[in-house]
């Protein structure tokens, strides 16, 4: 090795390092986030909010099958009691009778500071006439029963009317005591985690903890079992999935090519020269990503399997192109085409930069910074280190081989435009039914997870919260007061039926202004009790018998105002803690809607809360429309990148004609692997949509190959032959993706693998007849 | 021959006490029969707070055998729908669902009431101790709690009738409070 030679190697290495280095030190995830807008809209950042850390999010659902409703009901009762120590968990509710007591008590014994009814006029004469008049033509019901022993400490039936606003979402069936699915065959809990629902170790930490208790309360008994869902198992599991396959797939990818590899170069220093661009291109992709991103997301390092592939094909180009020739001859006569080659690749990947889908931009500038590195290491390291030893295997006979073949080749033109035809008007045809309309397409989550979790919410009637109204403030006071409202105006929807009811944290922590006005109505002791005496004249409940009303009301009187702190222990206070939100934007509340019927009319209700503030959110629609958006933009950005690459080649093929030739095989190449995907039953995505911009821009590498023949010299056999396994290590890496059960990835691999392969052939099809030789 | 007859006639004299005193089998048996139908009824509350019973009046329908609607029009409209193991209580544009395993008050009420119009002997027999007196014309049956959890808030249940109507239905609760309903079909559906 001479003295430039070594150190262009030292330069690299410490390159290298100071990557490793990084790369060490970067957050890696695998968390929803690769799916979230990065430029959210108020009510996206609402979706975000929620799915990161919302309430929803750290909800776990379990169900316990096996052995009859009783044995189930002691083992949900046992696993509640062992879940509720410990720090993992903020609630662990399974239905078990008492395990209400502590919000009815405090409801109790708050209720003249939350209950909305308390106003002046209800401690008047008439008011309280009609109140307690309410309750004691309440005591003709069977639910009046309940409420009997409470009439001489609250006549006016504030409490009823606080269990009132609580009821309305549907409780889940019981069996034995507990909750229990709609069929009884399992019993039903619900908990919330301490940790994040973003907290994926948390997340996973609270999974296990539930397993193991679930195992030590059954003794290890087979005969149940426990099946859990949520949000939270998703994001484990997603990222198990992701892990695995991020090194199976690099593997099998890297196996595949090093075969390739060593059947070409057959010399081990040779092969490891031949991977060096490839391992820079994949150090710099992450390193670039992680100083760009600060987080690398799971799925982008999947896509190295992919990275693998095209890199390698620098170094293929290198040594088979040079193999005769030498490093400057290369560099005269091939180089500048390779260059043109990264550039539409760069083109292609490039654009991906400019999505709002954190994933695919990640994806870009992975790609790209991977292929730029692969390449320059290629120029102007790899000859220095390389010298002369070039030894490979000679090709020629393979590179004879095939230009015989592609002497005769030229006879598939017609039928491959017929295909490509058929495969046009069929595309054409199917318009309405080849794009899958669901974010949840893009999602890793399997649709065996998806199953249970569906079955799971039902069972338990879990919220799925897809109405909300937001409304934000500078602190929690005006937060709340927002909230009370909002509320106001949804009052009027509820009475007119437009929605069943709401929640709000206001119900629960009223703002200290509602407070001081609801206190500040209720009478003095002596004036209540006068006019206690005249309201009852005529009822059949004596005024005499109400001491512990006017007991319960004077206490009322000099009760400090309600705090946060003052729910602690309640069921309550989580649901305050979930809808009242403290970001780094200040604070919101949510106030989730009930529908009436099965959908809410957006524009009565937008309509409603004209001018409050408030802010109303159809969560399918906001996430249909996020969906959308992106499918949009990559649209747009397929046709940017179409359009990028088109110039790139213009500008410098600068021949109308020899344009069309490369860019033939192309488009025909998308056409036919579209249809493909689609009779194979394919339902595509916006990733199918970046995969056949990437046959473009990837493709075109291949293509360019044959153009350079038209006004030089024939293509050499080495060349072709160096073409032929260029091509197949793309295809075998992007093919690799293909396997993947991430869809992301899957898409990608789908449309790129079998792209790249078709993309030689046609070029090869319609190189113009003599030019391969 | 003579032999026959006196086995005969032995064995009609051991029949005819069983035909003629009504027992509980029978009672159930005819009301298991009854497949639904409708009636008025009309409830009065006696509760110790109040100098004065609150009475409630309205429509019951029933379809066997386990679908019990009761519609208050007095003092307030209400609707209490009790089906399988779930009570919906409609009142003032509110509509409260309880499942009501998780309410052994609730329960002993939904079982004393479904288990006598269905004729369901064994889901009575789990929570009382049945006593039955007078004839299939006008009988007179008493449920006394047998859990404990029960009879901390009923004391005994009486439930009157005629065949396979119930006519009256009595809830004697443990704080001396009771509730006395009488029921009137209406025929002819």
């Amino acid at each position: 090795m001479s003295g430039r030679a070594a150190r262009s190697f030292l330069l690299w290495l410490l390159a290298m390092l100071v990557g490793a280095v990084i790369v060490w030190n970067s957050r890696f995830t695998a968390d929803m986030s690769f799916f979230l807008p990065a430029r959210p809209t108020a009510e996206q950042q609402v979706l975000v909010d929620q799915l990161k850390e919302g309430a929803v999010s750290r909800l776990l659902m379990i169900a316990i099958a096996g052995g009859d409703a009783g044995q189930r009901a002691g083992l949900s009762r046992e696993l509640r009691r062992r879940l509720s120590g410990g720090p993992d968990f903020r609630s662990v509710q399974n239905g078990e009778a008492g395990s209400q007591d502590a919000d009815r008590d405090f409801l109790l014994s708050h209720r003249y500071l939350l209950s909305p009814a308390v106003t002046p006029e209800r401690f008047t004469e008439d008011g309280l006439r009609a109140a307690i008049g309410d309750s004691i033509d309440r005591l003709a019901s069977p639910a009046g029963m309940m409420l009997k022993e409470l009439l001489p400490r609250d006549p006016t039936g504030e409490l009823v009317a606080l269990l009132g606003t609580l009821a309305g979402a549907a409780e889940p069936a019981s069996r034995a005591g507990v909750w229990a699915s709609r069929d009884g065959e399992r019993a039903m809990l619900l908990v919330q985690t301490a940790a994040l629902g973003s907290d994926t170790d948390g997340q996973q930490a609270a999974i296990e903890r539930i397993r193991r208790e679930f195992a030590a309360s059954t003794g290890g008994n087979p005969q149940f079992t426990l099946q859990l869902s949520g949000p939270g198992l998703f994001a484990v599991n997603s990222r198990q999935t992701i892990k695995n396959e991020v090194t199976r797939l690099s593997l099998i990818s890297s196996l595949a090519i090093i075969a390739v590899l060593l059947f070409v170069y057959r010399s081990p220093r040779l092969l490891g020269l031949g991977l060096l661009p490839v391992v820079s291109g994949t150090l710099a992709g992450i390193v670039a990503v992680s100083l760009a991103f600060g987080t690398v997301f799971g799925i982008t390092v999947g896509f190295g399997a992919a990275l693998i592939g095209e890199s390698v094909d620098y170094a293929i180009y290198y040594f088979v192109q040079a193999g005769r020739s030498g490093a400057d001859t290369w560099r005269q006569r091939f180089w500048p085409t390779v260059r043109l080659g990264v550039l539409t690749s760069v083109a292609g990947f490039g654009v991906l930069l400019f999505s709002g889908f954190p994933g695919l931009a990640q994806l870009g500038l992975y790609a790209l910074t991977g292929v730029v590195t692969a390449a320059l290491v290629t120029r102007f390291v790899l000859p220095k280190l390389s010298g002369d030893a070039r030894q490979i295997r000679d090709l020629r006979p393979l590179g004879q081989r095939l230009q015989a073949a592609i002497d005769r080749l030229h006879i598939l033109r017609w039928p491959f435009l017929a295909l490509a035809l058929a495969a046009a008007v069929l595309l054409a045809g199917a318009r309405g039914e080849l794009w899958n309309p669901e974010l949840s397409a893009l999602s890793p989550v399997s649709a065996a997870d998806r199953d249970i979790d569906m079955a799971l919410r039902a069972d338990l009637g879990a919220p799925d919260s897809r109405y909300l109204v937001l409304v934000s403030g500078d602190d929690r006071e005006s937060v709340l007061q927002a909230a009370e409202a909002a509320g106001n105006r949804l009052d009027r929807l509820v009475a007119d039926g437009l929605i069943a009811g709401y929640d709000s944290p206001a119900r629960f922590l009223p703002s200290l202004a509602s407070q001081a006005q609801r206190q500040g109505s209720l009478p003095e002791t002596d004036e209540l009790r006068r006019r206690l005496a005249t309201a009852l004249a005529d009822s059949p409940l004596a005024a005499a018998r109400l001491e512990p009303f006017l007991a319960d009301l004077a206490n009322a009187r000099r009760q400090a105002p309600l705090s946060r702190n003052d729910l602690d222990g309640t069921h309550l206070g989580l649901a305050v803690d979930a809808l009242l939100v403290h970001g780094s934007r200040g604070w919101s509340a949510l106030l989730p809607l009930r529908p009436a019927a099965d959908d809410i009319d957006a524009s009565r209700l937008r309509a409603a809360l004209t001018g409050s503030g408030a802010l109303f959110i159809d969560m399918k629609a906001e996430f249909d429309q996020l969906y959308d958006d992106y499918l949009q933009e990559a649209m747009l950005l397929s046709l940017s990148g179409l359009g990028a690459v088109l110039l790139l080649l213009a500008a410098t093929l600068r021949s109308a004609r020899r344009l069309a030739a490369v860019m033939l095989p192309l488009l025909l190449a998308v056409v036919i692997v579209i249809a493909g995907l689609h009779l194979a039953g394919e339902r595509l995505h916006l990733l199918h949509l970046i995969g056949m911009l990437l046959i473009v821009a990837v493709g075109s590498n291949y293509a360019l190959f044959f153009d350079r023949t038209a006004d030089s010299q024939p293509l050499a056999p080495e060349t072709l032959a160096s073409m032929l396994i260029a091509t197949t290590t793309t295809s075998i890496g992007f093919g690799t993706l293909a396997l993947s059960e991430v869809p992301v990835l899957h898409a990608v691999g789908v449309t790129v693998g079998p792209g790249a392969i078709l993309t030689l052939l046609l070029a090869a099809v319609f190189v113009s007849r003599g030019n391969a030789r | 021959m003579n032999r026959l007859l006196l086995c005969g006639l032995l064995l009609a004299a051991l029949a005819l006490p069983a035909s003629a005193a009504f027992d509980v089998g029978q009672l159930m048996a005819g009301l298991a029969a009854h497949k639904g139908g409708r009636a008025k009824f009309v409830e009065k509350k006696y509760i110790s707070l109040l100098d004065k019973p609150v009475v409630s009046t309205g429509e019951m329908s029933y379809s066997a055998p386990d679908r019990l609607e009761k519609r208050t029009l007095t003092p307030k409209p209400e609707i209490l729908v009790l089906d399988k193991d779930k009570v919906s209580i409609e009142r003032e544009q509110q509509k409260l669902t309880i499942s009501i395993a998780n309410q052994p008050e609730a329960l002993a009420f939904v079982d004393s009431i479904r288990g006598t119009l269905s004729g369901n002997r064994a889901a009575l027999e789990k929570s009382y101790a049945l006593h039955l007196s007078g004839t299939s014309d006008k009988w007179v049956l008493t449920l006394l709690p047998s859990d404990q959890r029960i009879s901390a808030v009923i004391l005994r249940i009486v439930v009157t009738g005629s065949r396979n109507q119930v006519l009256g239905i009595e809830y004697l609760q443990a704080d001396g409070d009771r509730s006395v309903m009488s029921i009137e079909p209406i025929t002819g559906k």
